[in-house]
C-alpha cells in the first residue's frame, strides 16, 4: 500500500516535473507533521491557484527572497506558543530563491539556530519565469540569459556551492539528495526531521522544459547526473562527512550531457569540447573531494 | 494607582510594548529607532519579558519573521526607520495582504540621498499604499498609547490589518517628559489576549498566500479596503474606550483644537501639531481666528472627519515633513481631495516643512499662516522653509 500523500494531485505542473517528486516525498517522510514556508517559484504557482491547494499541511506562501525569515518567524511562535511538538517547520524553496535573492535571510536563519529544515529543490535555473540563469546553473548551459550564442557558449561560472555555505554556518545537517534516489530523500529528510536546530538538504529535481528532454526520462537523466560524479550525493552531520553514494563505474559525463537540449551546443564543436572537458574535470574534483569512486 | 514617570520616548513606547506581551518580536538597529530594541533586550534578558526575541539580519528579515510568526497566530512586534522602512516595503505590502495583524512602531526620519538620520515624514508617508494603519503621535504620552489602540484596532476581527504607529525621530523618541505608563493589569482590561480564529497549525491545515488570477485579484484588494473603512469606525471607538479607561488622550478620529468658528483650518500630523498649536493660540490673542486639525491616522484617512471640520473656513493650510517631487505633499493632496465635495470650497495652502530634521520654530510657522491670511502667498504647495539655491546644472 502506497503511504498517504500530502500534495494533492491536480496541481498545475508539467508531465514528468521532478521537482513535484522531491516535494510529495518530503511530506511523506515527515508523515506530513510539518510546516511548509514555499517561496515564490514553480512549486508555489503551480500548487495554489486560489480557491485551490494541493496542500494538505499547514502551508504559506510569502515573497520569493524570505523564505528563511518566515520559517524562522514560524519557529519562534510555536516556541512563543507552546506548539513545538506540532510539527517540524520545513522550507521548501527553487534554486535561485536559495542561492541568489534569499540568500541573506537562509544565512540569517541557518546563523541563529532555528530548528528549520531547508530544502532546496535544485532545478538548476529560474524555471518559473522561463529557464533563466541562477547561481546553481551549471558550467555550459544554455538558458536563456546565458544562451548559446555566436560568441559566447552558454553559461560561464559553475554552481554556487550551498552545502559548504551551509557547513559554514554550521548548519547540523547538510546534505544532497536526488529524485533518482527516492529512498534517499526519504532517509535524510526523517533524519534532518528528528535533528534539533538547522538543517539543509539540497536534491537535484530534473525539469522538463528547462533542461529539454522527453518527459519520461525524468529519474534517468538525475541518475546519470549522480553517475557521473556531477551531482556528488553526501551528508554531513555536525561538521563531519558521514555518508557518500558510491558509484561503481562513473560514466563520462558526455552521457549526461548529450540527453538534455541545454547542453546540446557543446557538441558541435571545438570550443564546446573544451567545455565538455572542463565540466569532466569538474566531475573528477567531485570524485576526489567526497571519494566517489567505490 | 497610576504610574507616572519621567522617561525618554523610546523608553515609553518598549515600556508599553512590554506590558502588551508579543510573543515574537524581531529587531534590527537603526537610528533613531534604537534604543526601543535596546530596551526590550534589557527586558528579555532581564526576565521582565517573556517572548521570543528574535535578532535580525535586516529589516526586511524582521518584518518577514513577523510575516511568519503572526501567520501561526502569535502577537508580534517589531521597530524600524527611514531606510529600514523602505527596506521592509516588499513585506509590507504582503502582510497587509495575508491580513496579519502584526503592529510595528516607527520612528520617523529622513530618506537618503543624501544620507540623513534626522527626522522627517518620507519614510511612513511613502508606504500609505502599503495596506498599513498609519496613527502619527503628537507627543511621547501619545505614542504610548496608541499602540495598544494599534493591537487592539489591528487584531479586531472586523479588521484584521496591520499597523505602524509613527512617532518623530529624535524630537519624540530622545525627548523626555512625563508620562503615565501602563500597568499590567489595566493593559489586559483594555486589550484582550489575542486569540485568532485562523491561523497555521496541523490541526487544521490552511494555505497562506495562494496564487490569485485576474479572476479573484480584484476582489481581494476590495474586501481590505472594506476593512481599512471599518478599521476608521474602529479607531474612533477605540480611542474613545481608551479615553473612558485610562482618563486621558484623543476622543476623535481628527481631533480639533481651537476656536470652533475659527475661519483658518491648520492641518498637520505628529509632534508639528504641538508647534502648530501654540501659534495658532498666539494668533488667537492676535485677533485671528486660526483652528487646528490634528491627522491622527493618515490610513485610513479621514476624509468625512475633514468635510466636517473645515466646514465653514476660508483658508485650509497644510504643514507636512513630506514631499512628492512631481507633485505635493502627499497629505496636502489628500485634504483637497477630502474637500473637493465640500459645498464651499476654501482656499488650500500646502507647505513642506522640517525635512531632514530642519528645525520648524513658531515664527516659521507664524509668518506662512499670516502670508496665507493677508493674501500674500499664492495657493498650492510650497516648500515652506528653503534658502535660495543655485542649481548646478543651470
Amino acid at each position: 500500500m502506497n503511504p498517504p500523500d500530502f500534495f494533492g494531485p491536480g496541481h498545475r505542473a508539467c508531465a514528468g516535473c521532478g521537482c513535484v517528486i522531491t516535494l510529495r516525498h518530503v511530506l511523506q517522510a515527515l508523515d506530513g507533521k510539518c510546516f511548509v514556508v514555499n517561496s515564490t517559484g514553480c512549486m508555489e504557482v503551480v500548487s495554489t491557484p486560489y480557491p485551490e491547494s494541493s496542500w494538505d499541511v499547514p502551508y504559506i506562501h510569502s515573497l520569493f527572497e524570505n523564505a528563511g525569515a518566515v520559517a524562522s518567524g514560524i519557529e519562534s511562535a510555536l516556541k512563543a506558543l507552546g506548539r513545538k511538538d506540532e510539527g517540524k517547520v520545513v522550507v521548501i524553496a527553487g534554486d535561485g530563491a536559495t542561492a541568489d535573492i534569499g540568500v541573506q535571510t537562509l544565512s540569517g536563519m541557518l546563523f541563529r539556530g532555528h530548528d528549520v529544515l531547508y530544502i532546496c529543490y535544485d532545478n538548476e535555473a529560474y524555471m518559473n519565469t522561463g529557464v533563466q540563469m541562477s547561481g546553481l546553473t551549471p558550467l555550459g548551459a544554455h538558458t536563456t540569459t546565458s544562451p548559446a550564442g555566436k560568441v559566447i557558449p552558454g553559461n560561464s561560472l559553475d554552481k554556487k556551492d550551498m552545502p559548504s555555505f551551509a557547513l559554514a554556518h554550521k548548519a547540523r545537517y547538510v546534505a544532497t539528495s536526488s529524485i533518482a534516489y527516492l529512498g534517499d530523500i526519504k532517509k535524510k529528510v526523517r533524519k534532518a526531521g528528528g535533528i534539533v536546530g538547522p538543517s539543509y538538504i539540497q536534491i537535484h529535481s530534473p525539469c522538463v522544459p528547462g533542461w529539454g528532454y522527453d518527459s519520461s526520462k525524468t529519474v534517468e537523466v538525475a541518475r546519470l547526473a549522480v553517475e557521473t560524479g556531477l551531482y556528488p550525493i553526501f551528508e554531513y552531520e555536525n561538521g563531519e562527512l558521514i555518508s557518500v553514494r558510491k558509484i561503481k563505474k562513473r560514466k563520462p559525463v558526455e552521457e549526461y550531457l548529450r540527453m538534455q537540449a541545454r547542453f546540446r551546443h557543446l557538441f558541435k564543436d571545438e570550443r564546446g569540447k573544451e567545455i565538455i572537458e572542463k565540466i569532466q574535470e569538474i566531475a573528477d574534483m567531485n570524485a576526489k573531494k567526497f571519494g566517489l569512486d567505490a | 494607582m497610576i504610574m507616572r514617570k519621567v522617561v525618554e520616548g523610546s523608553i515609553a513606547v518598549a515600556h508599553a510594548v512590554r506590558t502588551i506581551k508579543p510573543d515574537v518580536i524581531a529587531a534590527y538597529p537603526i537610528t533613531p529607532q534604537t534604543h526601543i530594541v535596546e530596551k526590550i533586550s534589557e527586558y528579555i534578558a532581564n526576565g521582565e519579558l517573556n517572548a521570543e526575541y528574535v535578532r535580525a539580519d535586516s529589516e526586511f528579515s524582521a518584518i518577514s519573521i513577523l510575516v511568519g510568526a503572526s501567520a501561526t497566530g502569535a502577537r508580534t512586534f517589531t521597530s524600524t526607520s527611514s531606510q529600514g522602512l523602505a527596506l521592509m516595503h516588499e513585506v509590507l505590502f504582503n502582510a497587509a495582504g495575508m491580513r496579519l495583524p502584526i503592529v510595528i512602531s516607527v520612528a520617523n526620519r529622513a530618506l537618503s540621498a543624501p544620507l540623513n538620520i534626522w527626522n522627517d515624514q518620507q519614510d511612513s508617508i511613502s508606504q500609505r499604499d502599503s495596506g498599513w494603519i498609519q496613527f502619527y503621535a503628537e507627543d511621547i504620552q501619545e505614542a504610548h498609547d496608541l499602540l495598544a489602540i494599534a493591537y487592539r484596532v489591528s487584531e479586531d476581527i472586523e479588521v484584521r490589518l496591520p499597523s505602524m504607529v509613527c512617532m518623530d525621530g529624535f524630537i519624540l523618541t530622545h525627548a523626555y517628559e512625563p508620562v503615565e505608563l501602563f500597568e499590567e493589569s489595566e493593559i489586559r482590561d483594555f486589550l484582550p489576549d489575542y486569540n485568532p480564529e485562523v491561523y497555521l497549525t496541523t490541526e487544521n491545515p490552511l494555505t497562506f498566500g495562494a496564487l490569485a488570477t485576474p479572476e479573484y485579484y480584484t476582489e481581494f484588494r476590495y474586501v481590505q479596503t472594506r476593512a481599512m473603512e471599518r478599521a476608521e469606525k474602529k479607531i474612533a471607538e477605540s480611542l474613545k474606550e481608551f479615553n473612558e479607561h485610562f482618563q486621558r488622550g484623543e476622543t476623535d478620529l481628527l481631533p480639533v483644537h481651537g476656536p470652533e468658528d475659527g475661519d483658518v483650518l491648520v492641518v498637520s500630523s505628529g509632534s508639528l501639531v504641538s508647534t502648530v498649536k501654540e501659534v495658532a493660540e498666539k494668533l488667537g490673542n492676535d485677533g485671528f481666528g486660526v483652528k487646528v486639525g490634528k491627522m491622527l491616522c493618515f490610513r485610513p484617512f479621514p476624509a468625512d472627519a475633514m468635510r466636517k471640520i473645515a466646514d465653514g473656513v476660508d483658508k485650509v493650510i497644510v504643514f507636512e515633513k513630506d514631499v512628492s517631487p512631481g507633485s505635493e505633499g502627499a497629505i496636502f493632496s489628500e485634504v483637497k481631495g477630502a474637500l473637493y465635495h465640500s459645498e464651499n470650497r476654501p482656499e488650500a495652502y500646502g507647505f513642506a516643512v522640517g525635512l531632514g530634521g530642519r528645525d520648524v520654530p513658531e515664527r516659521v510657522l507664524e509668518k506662512l499662516i499670516m502670508e496665507c491670511i493677508r493674501g500674500e502667498r499664492k495657493e498650492g504647495f510650497h516648500f515652506g522653509d528653503v534658502r535660495p539655491v543655485r542649481e548646478a546644472i543651470l
